[in-house]
C-alpha cells in the first residue's frame, strides 16, 4: 500500500498528491511517469512524475479529475493509501544525458499546457538546480485553470502566463505567446519541450516547425501495463511504431503522427464519458480543452 | 463402476452452449471417485517412461498408486516434492507431448489422465487444506527472484524449501506471471487455482513484492551490492508482443493479445464492476494459431462476439493444443485457415472496419521441416471485422538485460543461460524460462526454475 502524506487542491478539479513510494522516490528523473492502480477493482493510471523527494520518500502527482476513475481518487485523503503505484516508468528526459556544455549553450523553452504543467515542472527545476536558465510559458483557457505558476516561477528564468479568454497574463493561446517572444520580443530559441494535450502539442510543432526550432513532446496515449508489454501506447514517430511507455514518453514532437494519437486516444470514449466533459467544459471540449487549434 | 483399461474415465466438461456464455472453468475435473477409478488404468511401471516425459519429473506412479488407495493427502506431498503449481500444470500442460505421451497405456488404448489425475490431487489438496511443508530453518542466505511467473515462483519455491530467504519481485500488481494475465480464466481460475498455488509459495516462506520494475525501481546490481541479495535469479518471462508490420495496423480496435488478455484476465474488464474497460467487438478476427490466440478468441467469443482465427497454414500445422483447438471449434469459433492478413481497413475515425486477406497454399518443406505457406495469387478477399486482434508471438523485453553490467544475450534478445544450472554470463545471477527459451510452456518454465534452483543451491554453498 502506497501512503498519501499530502493533498492540495490546485485548480478546476486538479489536485496535488505527495505519495510515500520509497523504491520510485529513489530511483525517479524527470520526465518519467508512474501507474497508479487506487484499488483491487480499479483500472491502472499513467501519471507524470510532477515532484520528488529523495529524502522524503515521496512522489509528487498531479491530476485531473474527469474521468470515472479521477473523480474517484480525488475523494481520496491525506493519510489514505492507493493499493498500487509503480515506477518510475519510461525514460528520463534527455536533456539530463546530454553534454553539461552543450546544454550551458542552449536556449531553451519549457511550454506547459493546463494539467501539462505538472510535468513541466520537474524539467524546469532540474535544469534550474543544474545550472541552466530556461524560460516556460504556461497557458490555459482561463485564468482558473491556470496552476503551478507561483511554483515554477522559483526555478525558471521567466515565466509567461497566457490565457485564451485575457483572464489572466497574456491573451491568446501559447502559440500566440510563442510568436510574441519570438517576433516581438527578440527571443531566441534553440529547444521546445511542449507538454500539454495532444492537440496543443500538435500545434506547437506545426509552429515550431515554421520556426525551425528542434521540440521534444511527451505522449500520453492509453496504457495498460507501461513496461512495453501490450503495445496499447502505441504510435508512430518518424514512419516507426514505438511504444510510449518504454520508447517514451518524450518525442521528437516533428516526427510524431499527431492525428493517429489523438484517434487512438477516442478508443474508450464512452458516450458518458462524453456527457461529463460536456456538462463541466462546454463545446470547448472537442479540441481538447484549451481552444488553441480554433485559430 | 467397471472400468475400460483401454479408454479413460471422461472427464466433466461444461456444455458448449452454456460455457460460450460465460467465463467459468470449461472442464470441471475429476470427483474422487472418478480419480481412483482412473488411477487403477495405471500399471504402476518399474522403469516408468512417463517421468521422463515430465519436465520436472514428477514421481507419477507413486503419486497415482497413492490416488489409487484413496490417500490423496499423501499423493500431494510426492507431488509437492517436484511441482510447486500442480493445480496449474494439470490444467495447461500440453500432457499429450510430455507425460502422457510416453504412457504404456497409449500403446494400445488411451494414456492414462496423468494431467486430470495430478489437477484432482492438487484441487482436492487446496480443498482440504492441506499446504506443501516448509524448511525446518533458515540458512542465512539471500536469494531474489525476478518474475512471478511459473519459473519465478518454482525456483523460488524450491529455494525456500532448501532453506534460502528468498523474495520475488514482480512489476504488476498481482503475481503469477502469464497464470494470472495470460491464460484466461475459463481455462485456469484465479482466485481459485492461481492465487491459492501462489499462496502456497508464500507459506514456505517466500516474500513477494509487486509493483517493483527491475531494471526501473532497482536494479540486479543494486539488488545485489545495496540491498544483500547473494544471488539472483531471472524469470521475467517474454512478454513483448510482435506485430505485423502491415498498414492500419495502428487503427482503434487492433490489439496484440497480449493487451487484450491483460485487459480481460488481470483486469478483469469482462466484470461490470471492474473499472477497465475492453472493447468486445461484434466481428472479431484473431491472426495466429497458437494456445494464445485461442485464448484470445475463446474470450472474444464470450464477450459476445462472432470470432474468426486467421491462420496462414493449415489445420495440421496449428501450434495450439489439441485439446484448445476442439474446446474453440465447439464453441463455435471459426477457423480460416490457410488465410493471411495484408492490411487492415479503417474507416474515417480511424477504427477498423476489416481486414483484407489473401488464401494461402503449402509449398516445401523449410528448414524447420514445416511446409512454407505461400500466396495465391489474386486470391485477395476482405472480412468484415470490427477488432483484429494480433497473437503472432511474444519476445523478451530486452528491459532487465539492458540495465544489467555484464549479463549477456543472443540475437533474439534472449539471456544465455546454461540449460543444466540457469548460469548466465554473470556471476551470482541465474535465469531461466521464456527469458532464456522465447515463448515455450508452463512446464518448460518450471523445469528451468528448478534447474536453476540447484544451480543457485550449488553456487551459494561452495562460496
Amino acid at each position: 500500500m502506497f501512503k498519501i502524506v499530502k493533498k492540495q487542491y490546485l485548480a478546476n478539479n486538479i489536485y496535488l498528491m505527495d505519495i510515500l513510494a520509497p523504491r520510485v522516490a529513489k530511483s525517479c528523473y524527470p520526465g518519467q511517469f508512474v501507474i497508479v492502480k487506487m484499488d483491487e477493482k480499479g483500472e491502472r493510471i499513467p501519471l507524470t512524475i510532477c515532484d520528488y523527494d529523495r529524502e522524503k520518500q515521496t512522489v509528487t502527482i498531479v491530476f485531473q479529475a474527469v474521468g470515472a476513475s479521477t473523480k474517484i481518487m480525488a475523494t481520496y485523503e491525506e493519510g489514505d493509501s492507493f493499493r498500487d503505484f509503480v515506477g518510475p516508468l519510461g525514460c528520463r528526459s534527455e536533456l539530463i544525458d546530454e553534454d553539461p556544455e552543450e546544454l550551458k549553450k542552449k536556449n531553451i523553452l519549457f511550454v506547459a499546457g493546463g494539467v501539462g504543467t505538472a510535468p513541466v515542472y520537474p524539467q524546469v527545476k532540474w535544469m534550474k538546480e543544474n545550472g541552466y536558465d530556461v524560460d516556460c510559458i504556461i497557458g490555459a483557457r482561463s485564468k482558473e485553470l491556470i496552476i503551478l505558476d507561483k511554483e515554477m516561477e522559483q526555478w525558471a528564468k521567466n515565466v509567461y502566463v497566457c490565457t485564451d479568454d485575457g483572464t489572466y497574463g497574456f491573451k491568446g493561446n501559447v502559440n500566440d505567446q510563442i510568436k510574441d517572444l519570438v517576433n516581438n520580443q527578440g527571443k531566441k530559441y534553440d529547444l521546445v519541450v511542449a507538454i500539454g494535450p495532444v492537440i496543443m502539442m500538435k500545434f506547437v510543432c506545426l509552429l515550431t516547425k515554421e520556426l525551425n526550432i528542434p521540440t521534444i513532446v511527451s505522449m500520453n496515449p492509453i496504457m495498460v501495463d507501461g513496461t512495453g508489454m501490450c503495445g496499447a501506447c502505441r504510435l508512430t514517430v518518424g514512419g516507426e511504431v514505438k511504444f510510449a511507455c518504454v520508447d517514451g514518453p518524450e518525442f521528437d514532437g516533428h516526427l510524431v503522427n499527431f492525428d493517429e494519437a489523438m484517434k487512438r486516444q477516442q478508443m474508450y470514449k464512452t458516450e458518458e464519458g462524453r456527457a461529463v466533459l460536456q456538462a463541466q467544459e462546454g463545446a470547448t471540449h472537442k479540441n481538447g480543452g484549451c481552444g488553441c487549434s480554433d485559430k | 463402476m467397471a472400468v475400460d483399461v483401454l479408454k479413460r474415465v471422461p472427464v466433466r466438461e461444461q456444455d458448449p452452449k452454456v460455457r460460450a456464455k460465460n467465463f467459468e472453468e470449461v472442464c470441471l475435473g475429476y470427483n474422487k471417485e472418478e480419480a481412483v477409478d482412473e488411477a487403477t488404468r495405471c500399471l504402476g511401471c518399474k522403469n516408468a517412461k512417463c517421468v521422463t516425459g515430465c519436465p520436472v519429473s514428477i514421481d507419477i506412479p507413486s503419486f497415482i498408486s497413492k490416488v489409487k488407495e484413496g490417500n490423496i493427502e499423501e499423493a500431494y506431498h510426492i507431488i509437492s516434492e517436484y511441482s510447486a503449481l500442480p493445480a496449474v500444470c494439470g490444467r495447461v500442460c500440453p500432457q499429450e507431448s510430455q507425460c502422457e505421451s510416453k504412457c504404456i497405456r497409449g500403446i494400445k488404448g488411451e494414456a492414462v489422465s496423468i494431467g486430470k489425475l495430478e489437477r484432482f490431487v492438487a484441487d482436492w489438496a487446496r480443498e482440504n487444506s492441506i499446504k506443501p511443508k516448509k524448511a525446518e530453518s533458515l540458512n542465512g542466505k539471500k536469494v531474489a527472484v525476478i518474475g512471478s511467473g511459473p519459473a519465478g515462483l518454482t525456483c523460488a519455491g524450491d529455494l525456500a524449501k532448501a532453506g534460502y530467504d528468498v523474495t520475488i519481485f514482480e512489476a504488476l500488481h498481482e503475481a503469477g506471471g502469464v497464470l494470472s494475465y495470460g491464460i484466461p480464466e475459463f481455462r485456469l481460475p484465479k482466485q481459485t487455482v492461481v492465487a491459492s498455488e501462489v499462496e502456497n509459495v508464500k507459506a514456505l516462506g517466500v516474500k513477494i513484492e509487486t509493483n517493483v520494475v527491475i531494471g526501473k525501481s532497482t536494479t540486479i546490481d543494486e539488488l545485489l551490492t545495496e540491498e544483500g541479495f547473494d544471488a539472483v535469479f531471472v524469470g521475467s518471462g517474454a512478454g513483448l508482443p510482435k506485430f505485423m508490420g502491415i498498414p492500419g495496423e495502428n487503427a482503434n480496435g487492433v490489439f496484440s493479445a497480449n493487451e487484450y488478455l491483460t485487459r480481460s484476465n488481470l483486469m478483469k474488464a469482462f466484470k461490470d464492476d471492474y473499472a477497465t474497460p475492453i472493447a468486445g467487438g461484434k466481428k472479431v478476427a484473431v491472426v495466429g494459431g497458437g494456445n494464445v490466440a485461442m485464448d484470445a478468441a475463446r474470450t472474444a467469443l464470450r464477450l459476445g462476439a462472432e470470432v474468426h482465427i486467421v491462420y496462414r497454414r493449415s489445420e495440421a500445422e496449428l501450434p495450439a493444443r489439441v485439446e484448445e483447438v476442439h474446446h474453440a471449434k465447439e464453441e463455435g469459433i471459426i477457423f480460416d485457415l490457410l488465410t493471411n492478413p495484408k492490411q487492415i481497413l479503417v474507416d474515417d475515425n480511424g477504427w477498423v472496419k476489416g481486414i483484407e486477406v489473401v488464401k494461402m497454399e503449402l509449398g516445401e518443406p523449410d528448414a524447420s521441416g514445416r511446409r512454407r505457406p505461400v500466396e495465391v495469387a489474386g486470391s485477395e478477399y476482405v472480412i468484415d471485422v470490427d477488432t483484429v486482434i494480433m497473437s503472432l508471438g511474444t519476445s523478451p523485453n530486452p528491459l532487465i538485460s539492458s540495465t544489467t553490467e555484464g549479463l549477456e544475450v543472443n540475437k533474439w534478445k534472449c539471456i544465455i543461460a546454461d540449460e543444466e544450472n540457469g548460469k548466465t554470463t554473470k556471476e551470482g545471477v541465474y535465469a531461466g524460462g521464456d527469458a532464456v527459451t522465447g515463448a515455450a510452456t508452463v512446464i518448460l518454465a518450471m523445469g528451468a526454475g528448478k534447474a536453476a534452483a540447484k544451480g543457485i543451491d550449488e553456487f551459494l554453498q561452495n562460496k
